[in-house]
């Protein structure tokens, strides 16, 4: 059977009521979702699980707070960004500058590699440890951006208002991102 | 290959793939790459990582929560439900 796809507005209102089976389904839908998210802003697995908890008691000791229930998604994956913001050890992998677009330019004349990739790219386990390390040797601003946009889906509106930074920088973050992401991957696809 | 040309598209790429372009500006970009196979396999292959980032957010990193947990969440979520129902009855 499918699981029905409900708006955060209904998913709020249904958690509020006190929904056995809705609150089952939350926990376990956005916990796996809160711990890629952890796993890749914080770098380290115990605190990823740890933040992920937190953040998860945080929702429940607090949504009937929540302001606006259509916006439950955007508002539990805030309140993960500030736990990883207090938990974050600094990465020894992210490089704390941003890269500029005449940097990036240059790979477009490399790119038949990658293009030789098949379109049905399988995730398997390699390419999943692959894309892990690429994510986490992103910039943190960048990184921020693609995980919440590219990884989880999340909309340019929603991204912004987790990040509180404006739209157009969640586009130039993103674009960056993904380009920096972009060249990651095809270095370690042929490395 | 046209570097100016493609230095414009290349920056407007990810607007682009996202449909976030005015429709104006988007309609040059369909013009340019008509004519650009070197932006068009870039543009493919900026699509295949960003699809790939998507089964990735769709998979399981670390270990599903377990009973302990479960259990520690389940206790707060019933907590906040009867803080929630006592100032509604004191309303």
């Amino acid at each position: 059977m499918s699981r029905e796809v409900r708006s955060d507005a209904e998913l709020a209102s249904a958690l509020l009521s006190g929904d056995e089976s809705v609150f089952s389904e939350f926990v376990q839908v956005f916990h796996a979702r809160l711990a890629n998210y952890t796993f890749l802003m914080c770098g380290q697995r115990e605190d990823a699980e740890e933040v992920a908890q937190e953040t998860l008691l945080k929702v429940f000791e607090s949504i009937d707070q929540l302001h606006d229930p259509a916006k439950l998604k955007a508002w539990v994956f805030r309140i993960a960004k500030n736990e990883c913001f207090m938990k974050r050890r600094k990465s020894v992998f992210a490089p704390q500058h941003e890269l500029s677009l005449d940097d990036d330019l240059k790979p477009m004349r490399q790119i038949a590699d990658w293009n030789a990739l098949p379109d049905d790219l399988v995730l398997n386990a390699e390419l999943r440890e692959t894309l892990t390390r690429s994510i986490r040797e992103l910039p943190e601003s960048y990184r921020s951006v693609v995980l919440l946009r590219d990884v989880e889906g999340l909309s340019t509106e929603e991204t912004a208002d987790i990040l509180e930074i404006s739209t157009d920088l969640v586009k130039t973050r993103l674009h960056r991102g993904r380009l920096a992401l972009r060249q990651s991957l095809e270095a370690k696809q042929h490395a | 290959m046209h570097d100016h040309d493609c230095g414009q598209i290349f920056a407007m790429l990810s607007e682009y793939l996202d449909r976030e372009l005015p429709p104006a500006t988007c309609e040059e970009f369909d013009e340019h790459i008509k004519d650009c196979p070197e932006c068009v396999q870039f543009l493919e292959s900026l699509k295949r990582s960003m699809k790939i980032c998507r089964q990735f957010g769709e998979s399981q990193l670390l270990p599903a929560i377990d009973e302990g947990q479960m259990t520690r969440l389940r206790q707060a979520y019933a907590n906040m439900l009867t803080k929630r129902g006592r100032s509604k009855s004191e309303s």
